[in-house]
C-alpha cells in the first residue's frame, strides 16, 4: 500500500532524514520509534506532502508521490496531530471544523455526516457548535480524529496522537483508535517515542535513530526483546523498566 | 423546545441548527460586548454620529452654505446654536452636514485599505519566498514616503476633490496594515491547524481567506480605529491645500483649517469642529478596542 | 527530627468567572529528608501544591491552610523579604523545560554564578569556580566548555543539568521538580533522575518530584501522594504501589499500555464523583 524507498530530508543544512526505507502493507499498521530529532515526524510528514526539499521515492497504492498532491490524495490520506491544542483552528467551531474537509472535496449531506462523525469518536451533541478552547485535551484529539476521518480515507497517519494527553485519557484515545482502525480497515502509521503506545497499536515497527531507520522488527520481537540493534535494546529496557512496576 | 429567538434559545447549550448556533454566538458576543462600558459608549456616540449623518436635512437648522456676512463669527446663541464662522454660516448647520463628508471619506478610507492590506499582507506572509520579497518591497516603497507628501502626489496627479482624496489617503495607508497581517500570517503559517488544512487538499486561495487571514483580523480592527483619526486629520490636510473637499464643503477638517486663524480671539469657531473629530476618534477607538475582545472567542 | 515541610488542610483557589475555583482543595502532607513523588492527572492540583509551598502562586489565587511552614518559616506569615531568602537559600524551584527558564542572553555559567553570589558572600572569581565545581558535580563533562554556553547552544538535558546545578548553587534543603524530565527523551530522562537521586542523598536534602507518570515517579521516590481534584486520593510508600488500594490509583497504573503483555483493550477509568466529597 505505501512504499517509501530512499527518503531522504533536508532542512538547510540539517540531514533531518537519511535514506530510510519502509513499506506498509493495505490494513496494516505501522509505528516509526525514535527521540526527538530522530526525524520520524519528518518522514511522516514528508509522506503527507507538508514538507518539500526530499529526495527519493514515495508510492501509494502503487502511485508514485509527486511534490504536488492531487485531490484524490487528499481525501485518501489524513493525519492527526500530536498536539490538540494546535491542530484545531482557535477561531472555529468544532461544526465548522469538521465542514471543512466535506466543503473542500463537494461531499454532500454535510449536516448528517458530521452528526454522525462525532457519534462514530463518542463525542456528545453538544460539542457541536463549540469552540476548541471550550472542549478538554481528549475531547479535542477526538475532533481531530473526526476531523481525519470524516471524508473516509483509507490511510491515517498519526503523529504522537496521545502523548500530550494524561494516560487515562491516552486510553481512551487509544481504545477509540484501535475500534476506528478495525471498523474502517484503515491503514495507520503511527510515530512515537513510547514503545508500549506503539507495540500496543502495531504489528510491525522501525527504530530511528539520528534521521536513520536502524532497525525493523514486528510486534512479538519487540515484546520479546529479540532487538538487535543497541539503541533499540536500550529504549527496550528503559521502557521494561517502567513497566515493572505496576 | 424554546421558541426560536428567545434567551433560552440564544443561551441553548446544544443549538439544535447551525443558524441556532450562529445567532448565539452572536448574542453572547453581545452579552460580552455590553459588559464593557467603554465599548459600549462608544458604540453610543457612533451611532449617534450616524445618526446625525443621516438625518442632516431635518437637524440643520439653516442651509450649511448660506452666507450671512452681518453675523461672522457670532458666539454660539438661540439661532446660531454653535455660532457662526468667518462668512457668517452657521456652524451647527455645517457641522451636521460635514459629518456626512467626514464620516463617509473615513469609512470609504477603511473599506479600501484594511481588505487590501490583510490580502497583500496575507498572501505575502504565507507564500513567502519571491512572493513575499516582492510584496513587502512595494510596501516598503510607499512606507518610505510621508504620507501626505504621498497622498498629495496622487490627488495632484488625479483631479481635486473628495473622492481623489479618499483613493489617496487609502494608497498611502495600506502599507502598515500588510505589515501587520503579514506579521500575524507568520505565527501560524506552520501551526498545526493550517496544516490539518492543506491536508484536507483546501487550495492556497481557500486556506488563506478561510483560514489564515481570520487570525489577522482582529489586530486589523484595533489598528484601523487607532488611525481614523489621523485618516481624518490627512483628509483636512488636503482639503487645506485645497486639494481634498472643496469649499464650500463643511468637511470637519476643512473646517478647522480655514478658522484656524481666529484660534486666539473667536476660539469656539476652529474648537467646534475639533471637538467633534475627537469624539469621532475616541468614539472609533474604544468601539474598536471592544471589539477586538468580543473577537476572539477566547476571551470569552 | 522536624519535618523539612508540612502542609495541613491547604486550600486554594482561583478567581473564575462565577466565583472562586478551587485548585487544592484539603490537602495535608509532612515531608522529611526523602523523596516524595506528587502524582496525578492535569488539574489535580500537584502543581498549585508545589509552587503554594514556594508561595509562587499568582496575587489573584486565595491560600487557606491550618499550617503551610517549609524548613521552620511559616509561609502563612512570612514577609515578601522572608519570603525570598527562604525561596533561594532554601528551597530550589526546578521546572519543566529548561528552555523557559534559563536566561536566554547570559552565557549558562554566569546564571549559576550570579545565584551562588546572591547566596554566598565571594569574589566574581570564586563564584566562577564555584559554578564550575557546581556544573562538575551534575556530570557535565566539559564544564568549562558549558559555562561560557547560552541556554540555546544547549541540548535540553544539558539544559536542566545546567538548571539543577543552578538551583543547588545556595545549597538548599528542599528541592521541588515540576516535571523536571517531561520534555526530555527517555534516555536523558533516566540519567537526569539518576543525578537527580545521586544529589539528593549525597547532600541529605528533601525532594518534592510532581509528575503525572505514575510508574516513573515510583521507580524513583521513597513515597507517593496520589491526587486527583485537588485533593489526596492515596498516600503509599513507592515500593506497596502494587498493593494500591484505591481505585483511582489502580485505575492509572492499569489504563497504561504495556511492552510485556499484548492487551485487546485498555482498561478505562470510571470516575466516581464521591472521589471528590470524601472525608
Amino acid at each position: 500500500m505505501i512504499e517509501v524507498r530512499d527518503l531522504n530530508v533536508r532542512f538547510g543544512k540539517v540531514h533531518a532524514v537519511r535514506g530510510a526505507s519502509f513499506t506498509v502493507a493495505e490494513g496494516e499498521s505501522f509505528g516509526l520509534v525514535g527521540e526527538s530529532g530522530s526525524g520520524k515526524s519528518t518522514v511522516l510528514r514528508a509522506l503527507a506532502g507538508l514538507v518539500t526539499g526530499w529526495t527519493g521515492s514515495m508510492s501509494m497504492a502503487g502511485c508514485a508521490l509527486g511534490r504536488r498532491r492531487d485531490a484524490a490524495f487528499h481525501r485518501a490520506v489524513q493525519m492527526v496531530f500530536q498536539d490538540p491544542y494546535g491542530s484545531l483552528h482557535p477561531r472555529q467551531t468544532v461544526d465548522r471544523i469538521l465542514s471543512e474537509p466535506l466543503i473542500v472535496h463537494r461531499i454532500p449531506d454535510a449536516d448528517q455526516r458530521i452528526a454522525r462523525a462525532l457519534e462514530e469518536v463518542a463525542l456528545p451533541r453538544a460539542v457541536r457548535f463549540r469552540f476548541p478552547h471550550q472542549l478538554s485535551g481528549g475531547q479535542r484529539q477526538r475532533v481531530a480524529v473526526a476531523r481525519a476521518l470524516i471524508a473516509g480515507p483509507s490511510v491515517l497517519l498519526l503523529d504522537e496522537p496521545t502523548s500530550a494527553l494524561d494516560a487515562t485519557v491516552q486510553a481512551e484515545v487509544l481504545n477509540l483508535l484501535a475500534d476506528l482502525r478495525a471498523a474502517r480497515r484503515l491503514t495507520c502509521i503511527l510515530v512515537s517515542h513510547n514503545l508500549a503506545v506503539v507495540a500496543h497499536l502495531c504489528t510491525r515497527l522501525a527504530v530511528m535513530q539520528q534521521g536513520e531507520i536502524v532497525e525493523t522488527l514486528d510486534e512479538a520481537a519487540l515484546r520479546g526483546g529479540r532487538a538487535t540493534h543497541p539503541h533499540t535494546k536500550e529504549l527496550i529496557a528503559l521502557s521494561r523498566d517502567l513497566d515493572g512496576t505496576g | 423546545m424554546s421558541a426560536p429567538f428567545s434567551r433560552e434559545w440564544l443561551l441553548s447549550d446544544a443549538p439544535e441548527s447551525r443558524r441556532q448556533a450562529a445567532w448565539g454566538q452572536r448574542y453572547q458576543a453581545w452579552l460580552a460586548f455590553r459588559r464593557n462600558g467603554l465599548a459600549m459608549a462608544g458604540l453610543a456616540v457612533v451611532l449617534l454620529l450616524l445618526a446625525m449623518a443621516l438625518l442632516a436635512p431635518w437637524l440643520a437648522t439653516h442651509d450649511p452654505g448660506a452666507q450671512n456676512l452681518g453675523v461672522r463669527l457670532a458666539p454660539p446663541s438661540a439661532t446660531h446654536w454653535l455660532g457662526t464662522d468667518e462668512l457668517g454660516r452657521d456652524l451647527w448647520s455645517r457641522l451636521v452636514f460635514g459629518a456626512r463628508i467626514t464620516l463617509g471619506m473615513v469609512v470609504a478610507v477603511v473599506l479600501l485599505v484594511a481588505p487590501l492590506g490583510l490580502i497583500v499582507g496575507c498572501a505575502a506572509g504565507y507564500a513567502g519566498g519571491m512572493v513575499d520579497r516582492l510584496l513587502m518591497r512595494v510596501t516598503d516603497v510607499f512606507l518610505a514616503f510621508p504620507r501626505l507628501v504621498l497622498a498629495l502626489a496622487f490627488v495632484a496627479a488625479l483631479k481635486p476633490g473628495v473622492e481623489s482624496a479618499v483613493i489617496a489617503i487609502a494608497l498611502t495607508a495600506w502599507p502598515p496594515y500588510a505589515r501587520l497581517a503579514r506579521a500575524e500570517t507568520l505565527t501560524v503559517r506552520n501551526a498545526d491547524f493550517i496544516a490539518a488544512v492543506r491536508l484536507t487538499g483546501a487550495s492556497a486561495t481557500r486556506t488563506v481567506l478561510r483560514h489564515v487571514a481570520p487570525v489577522a483580523v482582529p489586530s486589523l480592527v484595533v489598528r484601523v480605529t487607532l488611525d481614523m483619526s489621523s485618516f481624518i486629520l490627512t483628509a483636512a490636510g488636503l482639503g487645506f491645500l485645497g486639494l481634498g473637499a472643496q469649499p464650500p464643503l463643511p468637511e470637519w477638517g476643512t473646517m478647522i483649517a480655514t478658522s484656524r486663524r481666529f484660534i486666539l480671539e473667536q476660539w469656539w469657531v476652529p474648537l467646534i469642529p475639533g471637538i467633534a473629530i475627537f469624539l469621532a476618534s475616541l468614539a472609533f477607538n474604544l468601539l474598536g478596542d471592544g471589539l477586538r475582545d468580543v473577537l476572539d472567542p477566547k476571551q470569552r | 527530627m522536624t519535618p523539612l515541610a508540612e502542609i495541613r488542610g491547604l486550600h486554594v483557589d482561583f478567581p473564575g468567572s462565577t466565583g472562586w475555583q478551587p485548585a487544592v482543595r484539603g490537602v495535608s502532607l509532612v515531608l522529611g529528608r526523602e523523596k516524595l513523588g506528587l502524582v496525578g492527572e492535569s488539574g489535580s492540583g500537584k502543581s498549585v501544591t508545589g509552587r503554594a509551598l514556594m508561595r509562587l502562586l499568582p496575587p489573584s489565587a486565595r491560600i487557606r491552610a491550618e499550617t503551610l511552614r517549609v524548613a521552620g518559616t511559616d509561609l502563612l506569615t512570612a514577609t515578601p523579604e522572608a519570603m525570598r531568602r527562604l525561596r533561594g537559600a532554601r528551597i530550589g524551584l526546578i521546572l519543566q523545560d529548561p528552555k523557559f527558564s534559563l536566561n536566554p542572553v547570559m552565557p549558562a555559567g554566569e546564571q549559576i554564578a550570579e545565584a551562588w553570589r546572591a547566596h554566598h558572600r565571594g569574589s566574581r572569581r570564586e563564584a566562577r569556580e564555584a559554578a564550575l565545581e557546581l556544573l562538575s558535580q551534575v556530570l557535565i563533562r566539559d564544564p568549562a566548555r558549558v559555562f561560557a554556553a547560552y541556554p540555546h547552544e544547549l541540548s535540553g538535558g544539558m539544559g536542566q543539568r545546567v538548571m539543577i546545578a543552578m538551583m543547588l548553587a545556595p545549597g538548599p534543603d528542599l528541592l521541588i521538580a515540576d516535571e523536571p524530565t517531561s520534555a526530555l527523551d527517555a534516555t536523558v530522562q533516566a540519567e537526569i533522575l539518576r543525578l537527580l537521586d545521586r544529589l539528593v542523598s549525597d547532600r541529605g536534602m528533601g525532594l518534592v518530584l510532581i509528575s503525572h507518570d505514575l510508574p516513573l515517579v515510583s521507580r524513583f521516590c521513597d513515597r507517593i501522594v496520589v491526587m486527583y481534584g485537588g485533593r489526596v486520593m492515596e498516600e503509599l510508600r513507592a515500593a506497596d504501589l502494587h498493593a494500591a488500594r484505591h481505585p483511582y490509583t489502580r485505575g492509572l497504573l492499569n489504563c497504561l499500555p504495556r511492552l510485556d503483555a499484548a492487551r485487546q483493550r485498555l482498561p478505562v477509568l470510571a470516575r466516581d464523583p464521591a472521589w471528590l466529597e470524601g472525608p
